[in-house]
């Protein structure tokens, strides 16, 4: 037995050696990815190690880090998107930072006056279908979200429960943004009569209930994201010349996410801080982004990569609300929706 | 000199497990309680909704309390099985039945939707067997698959911890009542239930709190009309940050498995007869009459269906590569990209770095959780009171929400920016913490069974305790606590909950790298993290054969009893 407890405590001081020193520490969401080589140059230049503290989905970093306010984790939280946003805000984690490069920002990307936090990325969540079904069928593609209750779709639409997924969030916005806070309850109601199916988590949705997913599920049309046809082709194992899917883009049928980074309040790391939030504006980090995370950089001065060009459609008119209006009525719109879409 | 020390040794053996349940359970869980407490105070309660609230209440009851059923009278038969009958292919199915446990519940909702999905390969058979429009197998997002889901991981928890007692079952008990002349249906009902009842309540109470405190089955196999305590303990941190209510809700559940675990561990009582060590397998051997050659048939086929199916269906999914011209060919191909890094992303982890990870991980929290099991088994031995106590303590974990277990976790020992150094050390604990009771159940009963004139021999002949420990009592409970080692090693594998609120990105693990893949759409991603889980699978399959085989040859080298026939 002691020497299983040996082995034990040997087995931890082993794990406990993995461990490095950190110097600037980023939380972010699971979904961050960069490429090696772009971190590794802000490392060189500025002579400082970045440790990225990857904290579950975009509600769990900003969570975690409103919850460790008085002794910040990190320095920096990249990742809050604008349906958070207000969330942190009230909360006040971040400091406010004008950084140069904003100026080569679009201002409809800048959702604080303040800068405490600053646009990196935007996508858009969209409803993708499966082209296939469509042409076999001969049906023609929703124009509006209205077109979604009519009888030739139903059944046909998968969509992920707004409470448990940030995609599901988006779609309940871009309903809310086209029918008002007062009629979206009585559309979805319409939605459900026709056949809707509801999933708790995007990953379900797409691989489970997506007919145009390798899962090969019953519904042809699910809530994703504007870029899931580009990365169907990326990622597809063979060379496709088009993608298999694509998106709806009508009139207030994407949601727009746009996503933040901020300077935690109390970093005793403040230069550096500012310095990776440049880098992260800056067109070396900008142009990273999209094949890593498929979602577009803020900076348009990044060029793009041309299977963004080539596969990734842009919504005629992203859904959009007000910040402090999703900030004052989102818990109370996801309650009132899952009354009435998981009731009885 | 000598025996102040043993004292002292004693009492470091009685205090560490305490000690450690305070530092790493009881303290974290005061911490995120306080928490809620304080915002209560400041904020009120808001989201208040009795009627969720007592919704969850009843679903989790009901959920939990069916797929316990469901799971006992499946795996009832399954134990019979393997402690009395010697067949081909015994220990895969044994080793088979565990797998579940180590796979995370995204891949496991992969593998069923490849079988039973609206597309799947048995639905696409029977409607070309039968001619059917539609599928005739559809239980998505159905209580159904919930209750599947639940058999399938569970199972295994009846299976073993009911063989394990009834192997162990002194055979010429039965055999001398039946020659007293008692019915076998007599004998079953005086002598076999009676003898299996504790173990029987430790199987009810570990399967019921794994569904009690199901978390990734209810949200991703239910879907969102099923709401569980855990599952809105998760939505209201999450989601609303609604520290209150959560607290709240955690607390309830809390209460309620106290209390489920108390009912239980009373009514677990051991009759207090101990029984002679028997040799391993003696109970065993090969099925003759017709009945019993069609129970073995009937049941492998059933186990092969449940358990086997869906790993078949996931290995197939990970070497089924579209070949180009719209069909599919079997390559290496998922696997082979798996060791490519195109992005030259900074958290691409070779899988054989994130199955290192994970195997230390388990290596570790396994020891740890052997090592207290041990030592609370022996502190508890022989005292009645205070082993119920422990056993009631070291539950607890077990029905724990893990969203709240994680969350208390990072309040206690995450919130500075050095503390990610200590989330390795931290792994291995939490998952020690949630494997502790399946070691305790397993070795504890173990330890009791033993009768004390074997202890008192050994002490008449001049052994010391230590001694007695390492010659009597440990070699006859070794194959309780190998099997608890490999249950905790699986556990650990499997844990995603608790935490996913402590990982680094520079250190993951298989099941944290299966994610990953899974955050993008794509064939090649979906391969990809198939090809991790089987990789996944395969490990773990062999080291637990090992680990079988091991037991087995050390078992026949120490005591040559000989097979006998009971017929």
């Amino acid at each position: 037995m002691k020497k299983v407890l040996l082995l034990g405590v040997a087995m931890l001081a082993l794990a406990a050696c993995a461990a490095e020193p950190a110097t600037l520490t980023v939380m972010t969401h699971d979904s961050f990815v960069a490429s090696e080589d772009v971190i590794a140059q802000f490392e060189q230049e500025h002579n400082v190690k970045v440790n990225f503290v990857l904290s579950g989905d975009t509600g769990g970093a900003l969570n975690r880090a409103i919850l460790s306010k008085d002794a910040p984790v990190a320095d920096v939280l990249y990742g809050v998107d604008n349906t958070f946003l207000s969330r942190a805000l009230s909360e006040d984690i971040f400091e406010a930072y004008d950084s140069p490069l904003l100026a080569q920002i679009p201002d409809e990307l800048k959702l604080d006056a303040e800068n405490r936090a600053l646009p990196v990325d935007y996508g858009d969540v969209c409803i993708n279908y499966e082209k296939a079904y469509f042409a076999e069928h001969d049906l023609a593609l929703p124009q509006t979200l209205e077109d979604l209750t009519q009888p030739e779709y139903a059944g046909l639409l998968a969509v992920e429960n707004p409470a448990t997924s940030s995609p599901g969030l988006a779609f309940l916005l871009a309903t809310v943004a086209e029918y008002g806070a007062e009629d979206y309850l009585d559309y979805w109601q319409r939605l459900r009569d026709n056949g809707l199916v509801v999933v708790n988590d995007w990953n379900t949705a797409y691989y489970t209930n997506f007919s145009g997913s390798t899962g090969k599920g019953a519904q042809p049309m699910v809530v994703s994201y504007g870029t899931s046809p580009a990365v169907e082709v990326v990622y597809a194992g063979e060379e496709l010349d088009e993608s298999p899917t694509a998106s709806l883009v009508g009139r207030n049928m994407c949601f727009r996410q746009i996503e933040f980074v901020g300077i935690l309040k109390g970093t005793p790391r403040r230069a550096l801080a500012e310095q990776f939030v440049d880098f992260m504006l800056d067109t070396t980090f900008q142009e990273d982004i999209p094949m890593n995370m498929f979602v577009f950089p803020a900076n348009p001065q990044a060029v793009l990569p041309s299977e963004f060009t080539d596969y990734v459609q842009m919504p005629e008119q992203p859904a959009a609300l007000a910040m402090a209006e999703i900030e004052a009525n989102r818990d109370a719109w996801i309650e009132a929706w899952r009354q009435l879409m998981l009731g009885e | 000199m000598k025996s102040e020390r043993m004292k002292a040794g004693r009492l470091t053996a009685w205090l560490l497990p305490p000690a450690f349940l305070l530092i790493f359970y009881f303290y974290p869980l005061g911490r995120v309680l306080a928490l809620s407490l304080t915002e209560w105070a400041r904020k009120g309660l808001s989201g208040w909704n009795w009627e969720i609230v007592s919704g969850a209440i009843r679903f989790t009851f009901y959920q939990a309390g069916l797929s316990t059923l469901i799971t006992v009278l499946l795996g009832v038969p399954a134990a019979y099985l393997f402690s009395r009958f010697q067949f081909r292919g015994r220990e895969f199915l044994r080793v088979a039945a565990t797998l579940p446990f180590i796979l995370p519940v995204v891949v496991v909702a992969a593998g069923f939707n490849a079988l039973i999905g609206p597309r799947g390969w048995l639905n696409l058979l029977l409607m070309q067997v039968f001619d059917l429009a539609q599928a005739p197998i559809a239980i998505q997002n159905s209580l159904a698959a919930i209750l599947l889901a639940h058999v399938f991981y569970n199972l295994s928890i009846v299976m073993r911890v009911l063989s394990a007692a009834w192997e162990g079952i002194d055979a010429r008990l039965e055999n001398a009542a039946r020659t007293l002349g008692a019915s076998p249906a007599r004998v079953l009902r005086e002598i076999t239930l009676p003898l299996l009842r504790p173990a029987f309540i430790s199987a009810i109470l570990l399967v019921f709190l794994f569904d009690f405190t199901s978390f990734g089955v209810i949200l991703m196999m239910g879907g969102p009309q099923f709401t569980t305590l855990e599952v809105e303990i998760y939505i209201q941190t999450m989601q609303f940050l609604n520290l209150p209510l959560a607290g709240l809700l955690a607390m309830i559940q809390l209460a309620f498995s106290m209390l489920i675990i108390a009912a239980l561990t009373l009514s677990g009582r051991s009759l207090g007869v101990p029984t002679m060590p028997r040799v391993r397998q003696e109970n065993l051997r090969r099925p003759r009459r017709t009945w019993e050659k069609v129970f073995i048939s009937a049941m492998a086929v059933f186990l092969l269906t449940l358990l086997v199916l869906p790993l078949l269906a996931l290995t197939a999914q990970s070497i089924l590569v579209p070949d180009g011209s719209g069909g599919w060919q079997i390559s290496l191909e998922y696997f082979r990209r798996l060791f490519e890094n195109p992005r030259q992303s900074i958290f691409y982890v070779p899988p054989i770095t994130a199955l290192r990870n994970s195997q230390l991980y388990a290596l570790a929290s396994s020891a740890l959780a052997l090592g207290l099991g041990l030592l609370l088994a022996n502190a508890a031995g022989g005292r009645r009171r205070l082993s119920r106590w422990l056993n009631w303590l070291v539950m607890l974990p077990l029905g724990t929400s893990a969203v709240t277990f994680g969350l208390a976790l990072f309040l206690a020992f995450g919130m500075s920016a050095a503390a990610p150094r200590w989330y390795p050390l931290l792994i291995p604990l939490a998952h020690a913490l949630i494997a502790l009771p399946f070691v305790l159940r397993l070795v504890e009963p173990a330890l009791r069974a033993i009768p004390p004139n074997l202890r008192w021999a050994a002490a008449a002949l001049g052994a010391s305790p230590r001694l007695v420990w390492r010659t009597v009592e440990l070699p006859i409970i070794r194959r309780a606590a190998v099997t608890g080692f490999v249950y905790a090693f699986a556990i650990s594998l499997g844990e995603f909950g608790a935490t996913s609120f402590l990982t680094r990105p520079d250190i993951p693990t298989l099941p944290i790298a299966v994610y990953r893949y899974l955050n993008l759409p794509g064939a090649l991603n979906f391969g990809q993290a198939m090809a991790m889980a089987v990789i996944l699978l395969a490990v773990c399959t062999a080291s637990m054969l090992l680990v079988d085989r091991l037991q087995l040859t050390n078992t026949a080298q120490t005591d040559k009893g000989e097979l006998t026939d009971h017929a």
